[in-house]
């Protein structure tokens, strides 16, 4: 097997394996320990968590967002491009479509290459906020530069891949699947979990904030 | 630790106690309060915290010490349990000193910094831990411990004994009838609507102010009662050390006396880590889901009495009139807009701090910073710069701070970097500017 051929078959199922049994027991720990909580159900209220998403994923919904008007359009765009791209570019799908003979609606490749530069571009100025804004920069692990460094690749591969630049197809388009493969093993054991701890702290703290302290968490 | 740096200061609650405790002790106390008592918020705020820094500038600690980064909120996190985390448990004695230092006097407790991270990460409950974890061990400045104490022997604050209290109460009773005809002050009454809990300095060193409470009460003609027996005192500072067992102790023995007495509700005067302590930190610990007895706090009884007409405002205060917004009933509990009201009734001239209502500064006194006494005055001057700055800024004379806590930390804000202004609590100004009708006139 080559290299294309090892990250394109069983590495691909071993990366989709982990990042869902990681996900899902992720879950299920959550929910289970989350039981002996005095809080987390018993405060849980709907109203006030809806709310909280709303404002939240809103762009400048929440009075922090408004006071950093520069660093919520980075992160925001980044976000966008993150969430977006693997799913929705064609590329991608043709490949679902290859193996698996599903596929869905896709971004026009003009986008999806537009979307990827600016989330690159949004990464590296991300990045570079970790090494001079004072406080980000303290309280930085290596960890934090790595993985952003990390997503900043697997979207610089990409794009590079689909140009067929600099090295050949399948070598970068290799290293594209397999650095992608890595961020997705990762999602489960990083902080990377953000993306479905999001949702459940958030939930919390709407609750408490709602609920209890009749107050605002946005 | 890198970038921590602070001026020694000495309290023999944490150094003393730190040097007669060894390793087994601290072992043990980590496995109880990280390992068993810990929920699974511990793991996921930790977890997902993304060191974005949105947290940083919410924090007055980090405003007034110049951005220096180790006071930002997650720095906070950072140098106390992820310090642990990462040591794996097998901390130095120097470690834990500088968790009680940063738990104790460096947080407020205030949540404002959970309003601005984008997960809504609760590093107030973190810092929390920490303190949890101190406080286990006995580690916490002096003046909490001997609050504490007393708690546990006499539940007031300040080691009053019962025949203090009653005493005190008569002879408050005794000089208000120059004012009020035939004032009587009940206790242990029963049946009553409203049983009325103080503040432990109330009773020995403000007593005015207790007076002028009392003289609102009168006035506005509600049933009520104080306890005749020991739990009159409502200040539960053991919520400062989380320890829990003497917190809900205290909260306990306030229900069950309203119980006894089959009032209707309870009502504190102003303060603020009493009323978030009653109504469902401590309320929680013991079960129960919301207080079990109606529970309100003085900013609610005086926009109850005045917007039913019980009493009147006779004349207006005329000088310029700001307000500092107690984090603990606001940010806490939403009485930003009863608050407001009452201002409005009382001055003419009111203005307001910029931020205000829910995303309000600390006034860097509260969660037991105040209460950590005089060896951390210092350290809470400093956090309240950003406090005297809004306050500057209104260029209010006079300063409305409805807690105890808001009022002592802004009476030496202003102290300290001389601003002309003087505090002020509610029950002050409502008992001066109120009307007294002819028929309660001696
Ligand atoms: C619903 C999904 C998601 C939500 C709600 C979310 C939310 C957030 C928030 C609130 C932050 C902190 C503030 C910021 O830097 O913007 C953040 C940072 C970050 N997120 Fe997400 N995120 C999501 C999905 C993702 C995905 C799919 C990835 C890619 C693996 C990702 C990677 C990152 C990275 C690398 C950072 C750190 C940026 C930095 O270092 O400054 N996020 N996310
Ligand atoms: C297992 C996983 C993945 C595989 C097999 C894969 C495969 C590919 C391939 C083959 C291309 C080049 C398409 C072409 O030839 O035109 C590509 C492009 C790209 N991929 Fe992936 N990828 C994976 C994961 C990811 C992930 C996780 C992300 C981002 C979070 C991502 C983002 C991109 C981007 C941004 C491009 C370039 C799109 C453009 O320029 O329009 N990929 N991917
Ligand atoms: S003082 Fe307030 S804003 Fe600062 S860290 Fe503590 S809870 Fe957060
Ligand atoms: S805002 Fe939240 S996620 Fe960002 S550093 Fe602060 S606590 Fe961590």
């Amino acid at each position: 097997m080559t290299f294309f051929e090892i990250v394109r078959g069983p590495l691909a199922w071993v990366s989709f394996l982990v990042f869902f049994l990681g996900l899902v027991y992720n879950l299920y720990n959550f929910f289970k320990r989350a039981q002996k909580d005095k809080v987390l159900y018993g405060y849980f209220s709907l109203k006030h968590t809806l709310r909280s998403y709303l404002f939240w994923l809103l762009p400048f919904g929440s009075y922090s967002m408004r006071q950093r008007p520069l660093f919520t359009v980075i992160s925001y765009v980044f976000h966008v491009g993150l969430l977006l791209t693997p799913l929705f570019f064609l590329g991608h799908i043709e490949m679902w479509k290859e193996s698996w003979g599903i596929s869905w609606w896709a971004l026009p490749n003009i986008v999806s290459d537009f979307l990827t530069v600016l989330t690159i571009i949004c990464g590296v100025v991300l990045l570079l906020r970790r090494f001079l804004v004072k406080d980000v920069k303290y309280l930085s692990t290596p960890v934090d530069y790595a993985l952003l460094a990390l997503v900043i690749l697997v979207f610089l591969t990409g794009f590079l891949a689909r140009y067929q630049m600099f090295l050949p197809y399948q070598v970068i388009a290799g290293l594209h699947i397999l650095l992608g493969e890595v961020m997705l093993i990762f999602i489960p054991f990083t902080k990377f979990s953000h993306i479905f701890y999001f949702w459940l702290i958030r939930a919390y703290t709407a609750s408490e904030f709602g609920a209890v302290r009749r107050s605002k968490d946005y | 630790m890198e970038g921590f740096v602070r001026k020694p200061v000495s309290d023999i609650g944490i150094d003393k106690t730190i040097e007669r405790l060894d390793q087994q002790k601290i072992k043990r106390a980590i496995e109880r309060v990280l390992n068993e008592e810990v929920t699974v918020r511990f793991k996921i705020f930790l977890e997902t915290c993304m060191r974005c820094g949105m947290c940083s500038a919410s924090c007055h600690h980090y405003l007034s010490h110049d951005r220096d980064p180790s006071y930002a909120p997650a720095s906070k996190v950072k140098l106390t349990l992820g310090d642990l985390v990462a040591k794996k448990g097998k901390i130095e004695k120097a470690d834990l000193k500088r968790y009680a230092r940063i738990a104790f006097t460096e947080c407020n407790l205030c949540r404002r910094c959970t309003q601005f991270c984008p997960f809504g990460i609760d590093i107030a409950y973190l810092i929390s831990l920490v303190r949890r974890l101190c406080g286990v061990l006995g580690v916490a400045p002096q003046f909490i411990q001997d609050q504490v104490y007393s708690h546990m022997s006499s539940y007031n604050m300040l080691w009053f004994k019962q025949d203090e209290w009653i005493d005190t109460i008569q002879w408050i009773e005794n000089e208000l009838r120059y004012e009020i005809k035939n004032a009587r002050i009940p206790l242990g009454k029963k049946d009553a609507d409203i049983l009325l809990l103080i503040h432990g300095l109330e009773a020995k060193y403000m007593t005015p102010l207790l007076s002028n409470m009392l003289k609102i009460m009168l006035v506005s003609g509600v049933d009520f009662t104080l306890p005749d027996t020991d739990g009159w005192d409502y200040t539960n500072k053991s919520l400062y050390m989380h320890d829990f067992e003497t917190m809900t102790l205290v909260t306990k023995r306030h229900y069950e006396i309203a119980s006894k007495l089959r009032v209707k509700r309870i009502l504190i005067t102003e303060c603020g880590h009493a009323y978030r302590a009653a109504l469902y930190e401590s309320a929680r610990l013991l079960g129960w889901k919301e207080a079990p007895i109606p529970f309100i706090h003085a900013v609610e009884f005086f926009y109850e009495i005045l917007t039913q007409g019980k009493i009147k405002i006779a004349h207006k205060v005329k000088e310029k009139a700001t307000l500092q917004d107690p984090c603990n009933i606001v940010r806490y509990r939403g009485l930003g807009q009863k608050l407001r009201f009452i201002v409005r009734e009382l001055c003419e001239d009111f203005v307001e701090m910029t931020p205000n209502q829910e995303y309000n500064y600390c006034c860097s006194s509260g969660g037991g910073m105040v209460d950590a006494g005089p060896p951390w005055k210092g350290a809470r001057i400093e956090g309240g710069k950003v406090k005297i700055e809004q306050i500057k800024e209104t260029g209010a004379s006079l300063v409305i701070a409805p807690c105890h806590t808001c009022h002592k930390g802004i009476e030496d804000l202003i102290e300290h970097y001389k601003v002309e202004a003087h505090v002020k609590f509610l029950a002050d100004l409502i008992a001066e500017h109120m009307e007294i009708p002819e028929r309660l006139r001696p």
